[in-house]
C-alpha cells in the first residue's frame, strides 16, 4: 500500500492476514509507534490527548444518558430528574457529563493557549490550526445545546438570550430566529431540534478532530523551541516516550477532574439549572456557563449605537456591534496564522510577543469575570478595556510585532538548545 | 473536439450546463430540509388569542399568553396617558408617539408583546412591586434595558420598543391578540 509504505511481516498470522488486507496494524505503528516526536516537548503538549479523552468519555455518558432522556418540554425535565435519582449510576452518568463538559473546555482552552505561545498555528500548521478553531465552534454549539436539554429556568432562558442575538442581524434577522425556533418562542420544536443536533454534533467533532490529528501527523509536533526536528537526534518515537508522559498526565488531569464529580458536582452550576423553564418569567440574574463568560462578555462591552455624525440615525447599533464581536473574536483565530507573520515560533524567543500573550491569558479571566457580573459599573468597564485589549492584539500588536520585534536568537536545532534535554 | 471559434468546445459547454443544473438541483433538494425548521402548521394555527379584559381595573397590567410569549396588557388611567402623552418623543431611541402605539378610541389600552427587543427576556414591572425601570414602565433584568409608561425603550442596550401585537376589539371587553 502506497499510503503506508511497505507493511509489516507479523510474527501472528491472523494480524500479518488482516494487515496484507487492510493495513491497520502497520499504520498504528506508523502513527503511534514509531510516530517521531520532538523529545523535548512538555506536559502542555498532553492537553490534545486529554481532550480527545474527554470527547470520548463525554460521546460514552452522552449515549447512555440518551436512552432515559424525554425530548419534551412537559418531560424533559423530570426525565432528567429520574437519571438522577432512579437510575443506576444515573448520577454519575449525569455529573460525568455536565462537569465533563467544563473539563473538555478546560483542556481544549490549555491546549490552544499552548498552541498560542509556542507558535503552533503558524507554518507549516495552519490549516491543522484552523481546523482547531472549527473544533472549538462546534463544541461551542455542542455545548450549548446540551445546556438547553434540561428544560430548566437556565435552559430555557439561556437559549432565549443566545439565539435572540441573531435578531440583530439587518432584515433577515427575526425570520432566521423564528426558524432557529421553529416558532415564534422558545417552545418543543426548539427542544426537538436541540436535541437532534446536540446527539449529532459530536461525532461530526469527531470527525474533524481525526482531520485535525491527519493533518498533525503530515507536519509533525510543534515543540517548546519552536526550531523544527532536523536530525533523529531531536526526536523520540512516540511510543513508549511520550504515550507514557501523556498517560502521566492524563491520570493527574483525570484525578482532579473526578475529584470535583465525587466531592463538587455543583460547583460550577447555577441555581436556576434546577427550577422548571418557565417561559412567563425571567429570573433576576441569568448567566452562560463559565467557559462562555469572555464571549458574553464582549457581546455585553458594546453599549453605544454609532449614529451618523450630529444626527440620531443608527448605522450601527450597539446590539449588532455586540454580537458580530463575539462571533468575530472566534472567527478571527481562523487568521492568526497571517496575522502574526513573524519567522519565530516559539514565545520563548519573543520577548515582547511573550508578555503580550501572557497579558492575553489574564485578559481571558478578566472578561470571564466580566462575564459573570452584571453590566454596570467597574465589572462592564473591565469587559470593555478586556474586549479593547483583545482585538488590539490580534489586529494591531500581532501585525506590527510581525515585523518590529527583535527575536532573541533560536538554537539551531533541538538537541543544540540548552534549556532542552538533560545530560546523561 | 468540436472548437469554436474563441476556443471554447463542445465539452466544456456540457460541464458548464451539467454543473449548473446540478447545483441547482442541489438547492431544490434542500429547501424541504431547511423549511421543514420553520414552523409548522399547528404552531401557525396557535397565531392567535382572545382575551377577557372586562376585569382589569384602571392602573392594572395582566399578563396574557400569545404564540408561546407574554403580552402585556395595561388598563391606563386617563391622567397617565396625558403625562406620556406630554413628552417629547421625536428624541427618543426608536421614536414612536404613544398615539401610534394603541388604538384610536381605546387610548386606555396599552398592549404590547412582553419580550424585551435586546436579548428577549421578559421585562418587569408588570405586577405589584417588581421593579419598573427609570422611566416608570418596565425594566429588563438581563442587560438592564429601561421602557417607559408607553413601552419605548429609554436607556440600556434594546434597540427597538417594545413591540405592539396586531390585535382587534371583538367588543369593548373582549380582546383577540393576533
Amino acid at each position: 500500500m502506497a499510503h503506508f509504505g511497505e507493511n509489516k511481516n507479523f510474527k501472528n498470522p491472523v494480524v500479518n492476514w488482516i494487515d496484507n488486507r487492510l493495513p491497520i496494524f502497520t499504520m498504528l505503528i506508523k502513527e503511534y509507534g514509531v510516530f517521531p516526536m520532538p523529545r523535548n516537548v512538555n506536559y502542555l503538549w498532553s492537553f490534545g490527548g486529554i481532550a480527545m479523552t474527554m470527547l470520548g468519555i463525554m460521546i460514552l455518558t452522552g449515549i447512555m444518558m440518551a436512552m432515559n432522556y424525554t425530548p419534551h418540554t412537559t418531560l424533559a425535565f423530570d426525565s432528567v430528574e429520574r437519571t438522577m435519582r432512579d437510575v443506576n449510576f444515573g448520577w454519575l452518568l449525569r455529573y460525568i457529563h455536565m462537569n465533563g463538559a467544563s473539563f473538555f473546555f478546560i483542556a481544549v482552552y490549555i491546549h490552544i493557549a499552548r498552541g498560542l505561545f509556542y507558535g503552533s498555528y503558524k507554518k507549516p500548521r495552519e490549516l491543522l490550526w484552523m481546523f482547531g478553531v472549527v473544533i472549538l465552534l462546534l463544541m461551542m454549539a455542542t455545548a450549548f445545546m446540551g445546556y438547553a436539554l434540561p428544560w430548566s429556568q437556565m435552559s430555557g432562558w439561556g437559549v432565549t438570550v443566545i439565539t435572540s442575538m441573531f435578531s440583530a442581524i439587518p432584515l433577515v434577522g427575526d425570520g432566521l430566529v423564528t426558524w432557529l425556533w421553529g416558532g415564534f418562542s422558545v417552545d418543543n420544536p426548539t427542544l426537538n431540534r436541540f436535541y437532534a443536533l446536540h446527539f449529532l454534533l459530536p461525532f461530526v467533532i469527531l470527525g474533524v478532530v481525526f482531520i485535525h490529528v491527519w493533518a498533525l501527523h503530515v507536519t509533525g509536533s510543534n515543540n517548546p523551541t519552536g526550531v523544527e526536528p532536523k536530525t533523529p537526534a531531536d526526536t523520540v518515537p512516540f511510543a513508549p516516550y511520550v504515550s507514557t508522559k501523556d498517560s502521566v498526565a492524563l491520570v493527574f488531569f483525570l484525578t482532579i477532574f473526578l475529584g470535583v464529580v465525587f466531592f463538587y458536582p455543583l460547583a460550577l452550576t447555577e441555581v436556576d439549572h434546577f427550577r422548571k423553564f418557565d417561559p412567563m418569567q425571567t429570573p433576576a440574574h441569568i448567566v452562560p456557563e463559565w467557559y462562555f463568560l469572555p464571549f458574553y462578555a464582549i457581546l455585553r462591552a458594546f453599549t453605544m449605537d454609532i449614529t451618523v455624525p450630529f444626527t440620531t440615525i443608527v448605522l450601527l447599533p450597539a446590539k449588532l456591534q455586540g454580537v458580530l464581536a463575539m462571533f468575530g473574536s472566534i472567527i478571527l483565530l481562523v487568521f492568526l496564522p497571517w496575522l502574526d507573520r513573524n519567522p519565530v515560533k516559539s514565545g520563548r524567543f519573543r520577548p515582547v510577543f511573550k508578555w503580550c500573550i501572557w497579558l492575553l491569558f489574564i485578559d481571558f479571566f478578566v472578561l470571564m469575570y466580566s462575564g459573570a457580573k452584571p453590566p454596570e459599573g467597574l465589572p462592564l468597564i473591565m469587559g470593555q478595556l478586556g474586549t479593547v485589549y483583545y482585538f488590539v492584539l490580534f489586529l494591531v500588536i500581532l501585525p506590527v510585532l510581525s515585523f518590529k520585534e527583535k527575536n532573541l536568537p533560536v538554537p539551531a536545532s533541538i538537541s543544540a538548545d540548552p534549556g532542552c534535554c538533560k545530560k546523561r | 473536439m468540436d472548437s469554436t471559434k474563441d476556443g471554447a468546445n463542445r465539452r466544456e459547454f456540457l460541464y458548464l450546463t451539467a454543473g449548473a443544473m446540478a447545483a441547482v438541483g442541489a438547492g431544490t433538494s434542500v429547501w424541504p430540509l431547511v423549511d421543514s425548521m420553520n414552523p409548522a402548521a399547528n404552531t401557525l394555527a396557535m397565531a392567535s388569542t382572545e382575551v377577557d379584559i372586562s376585569k382589569i381595573e384602571a392602573g392594572q397590567t395582566i399578563m396574557a399568553v400569545w404564540r408561546g410569549k407574554p403580552v402585556f396588557i395595561h388598563r391606563r388611567p386617563s391622567a397617565e396617558v396625558t403625562e406620556i402623552r406630554a413628552e417629547d418623543w421625536h428624541t427618543l431611541r426608536d421614536p414612536q408617539s404613544d398615539e401610534s402605539r394603541v388604538q384610536k378610541g381605546h387610548d386606555e389600552w396599552l398592549v404590547l408583546v412582553g419580550v424585551c427587543t435586546h436579548l428577549g427576556c421578559i421585562p418587569m414591572g408588570s405586577k405589584m412591586g417588581q421593579p419598573k425601570g427609570d422611566f416608570g414602565g418596565w425594566f429588563c433584568p438581563c442587560h438592564g434595558s429601561h421602557y417607559d409608561k408607553s413601552g419605548r425603550v429609554r436607556k440600556g442596550p434594546a434597540p427597538k420598543n417594545l413591540a405592539v401585537p396586531a390585535y382587534t376589539f371583538v367588543t369593548d371587553t373582549l380582546l383577540r391578540i393576533g
